[in-house]
Formats: structure tokens, sequence, C-alpha cells
């Protein structure tokens, strides 16, 4: 072990303020980037469920009215 | 016999590297995690203090990695383009756009732990020297690459947009990797060379190494993470993506 105190350490040698600007930085940075991409990876997800969902109504809506269409001529406009 | 090689290209198709690259993650994860906390132990509580640097010095062991991480990061992502205008593949352009931030997150690294090291070592945060010059130039073809790339609609158009990008600013790094002996900068030259042996304690040397791995897990970890949302945004329309999303499990 190199360091004899914790504020020897903190201190860097009068060159602290350089020292933990550096490494602070670089650890939120770090820390940061997955934290965001597992966000927006939930969010892509939840958007393209969505999609996917309105997608299906949407084809079942149009199979319905075709079905009503022409599977019962009785109730068409003919 | 042949049937027992395995086919590499097999894992170029999006639907067969989805998975492995989710079952990769965290094993990248740990690696990033054990090498990040021993190079942080060394480099920070056992290495020796630096002559000339005093305590300073300890930047060395972010900055190098961060800078090294930046200019590899550029290759592999270089690598990727070339294969993608090459050979057509769904995945290198995939792989191109994934490593682009990470890459430009590193070159910002390195030119914001230069600046702190650089004010208490030359007394100046900045000098337009070759080195610091062509790294910021480095941060400027990610930036770039990740502009150009974000307004082009059609993916494929853009992954060869961004491909030639990538390959006409390969030539800067070569210009950053030498810089500090082909002029006369305030930047020193290279700790760590293949050609002679380090310049440094064996305890700094460990240290900065145990980083670099650290960072070199991470931006597989992160790429891997990126290129996993790429494919399933490119690919939604695909059977396999909506299988995925629609029953998981």
């Amino acid at each position: 072990m190199h360091w004899n105190s914790l504020a020897e350490f903190l201190a860097m040698g009068r060159h602290g303020l350089y020292v933990w600007g550096s490494f602070i930085v670089m650890a939120l940075l770090m820390l940061a980037e997955p934290i965001l991409l597992r966000h927006g990876r939930k969010q892509l997800i939840a958007r393209l469920r969505r999609q996917y969902s309105a997608e299906i109504s949407d084809s079942r809506r149009i199979a319905k009215r075709d079905s009503d269409f022409h599977g019962n001529p009785g109730r068409s406009r003919n | 016999m042949s049937n027992r090689l395995i086919n590499w290209f097999r894992y170029a198709s999006p639907q067969t590297f989805y998975p492995l690259a989710g079952k990769l993650i965290p094993w990248f994860w740990t690696l990033a995690a054990i090498f990040g906390v021993a190079g942080l132990t060394v480099g920070f509580l056992l290495a020796p203090i630096d002559e000339q640097q005093g305590e300073g010095y300890r930047i060395i062991f972010l900055h190098v990695p961060a800078a090294w991480m930046s200019m590899f990061i550029y290759l592999v992502m270089a690598f990727w383009a070339a294969t993608g205008l090459a050979f057509n593949t769904r995945l290198s352009g995939m792989m191109a756009s994934a490593l682009a931030p990470t890459g430009a997150l590193f070159a910002f690294l390195s030119l914001w732990t230069g600046a702190l090291w650089g004010k208490p070592m030359w007394g100046t945060w900045w000098v337009w020297d070759a080195r610091l010059t062509s790294e910021l130039i480095l941060l400027f073809l990610y930036i770039g690459f990740i502009a150009l790339q974000a307004a082009i609609d059609d993916p494929r158009r853009a992954d060869k947009a961004g491909a030639i990008l990538a390959l006409v600013g390969v030539v800067n790094i070569p210009i950053i990797y030498f810089s500090v002996k082909w002029w006369n900068t305030l930047h020193q030259g290279a700790s760590v060379s293949l050609t002679r042996s380090p310049s440094m304690a064996t305890m700094m040397l460990w240290g900065m190494l145990l980083c670099t791995l650290a960072c070199w897990m991470y931006s597989i970890a992160i790429a891997l993470m990126r290129v996993r949302m790429i494919m399933l945004e490119r690919e939604r329309h695909t059977d396999w993506v909506h299988a995925l999303l629609i029953d998981p499990e």
C-alpha cells in the first residue's frame, strides 16, 4: 500500500483536483452509457410491441370488415 | 468432416447473432469489472509515486486506456465498414454503427483526462499540438460518422455512406499514433512500445494494462448491447423479431 492516510490519498500530492476530476468524469460517463442503453432498450421494445399490437388489431379489423362484406351477402350493401 | 467446422457466416446473420450476443454480454461485464477493480487497485493504491510528476501522473491509468481505445475502436469500426462494403453483410454495418458512440466517448475522455493532466504538468489545458489536434479530429470523425448516418433514412445507404467516411478517416489513426515521433510536440513520447522495453516501473505498467483490458471488455459489452438494439430496430418487420417480442421465452 502506497498511502498512509485517506486524506493523503484524496490530496494526491496537490494534484487531487486533476486526478479526481479525470476519475469522476470517466467513471460517471462509463456508468451512464450502459444505464442509458438499458433504458433505451426497454423503450424500444415497448414501442415495437405497441406497433405490433396496433398492426394486429388493424389486420383483424380489416379481416372482419372483409368477411362481413363478402361472407354475409344478406347484410352487405350488395 | 466439413460439417464439423464452425460455419462463421452463420453468425453473420442477425437472427443467430442476437441470442449469442445476449449470452456473451454478462461475461464481458464481469471481466470488465474484474479488470477494472484490479487495474484501479494497482494504479491508485499500490503503484509508487513518479519521480518527475508526483502523484498527478496517476491520470495515466485513465488517460492511456481511453486514448488507446479511441484509436482501437476506430480501427475495428473501419474494419466492419470495409467488410460491409466488400461483402454487403447486414451485420457489418450494424457493428460499425454500434461502435461509433463508444469510440466517441473514449475520444472525449482521452481529451478530457489529457487536459486535466496537461494543466498541472505543462501549465495549459490545451495546445494546438500534433497529438492533441489529431485526437480532436478523431472525435470529430466519430461525431461526423454518427451525424451522417442519422441524416440518411435508408439504413443500407446510411451504412455505405458511413463506411466511406470511416475508411477515409482511418488515415488519421497512424497520424495520431506517430505524431509524437514525426513532429516536435509537447506531448510525451510512447511509454509502451512494441519494439523496446517499456520505460516505466512494472507496477505502473501492470496498472495501465489492466485498466486498458477493463476498457476493452467494457467496449465489447457496450457494443454488443447496442448492436442488439440496432438489430431489433432494423429487423422489426422480420418474423424472428416478431416472434421474439410477441411471445418472449
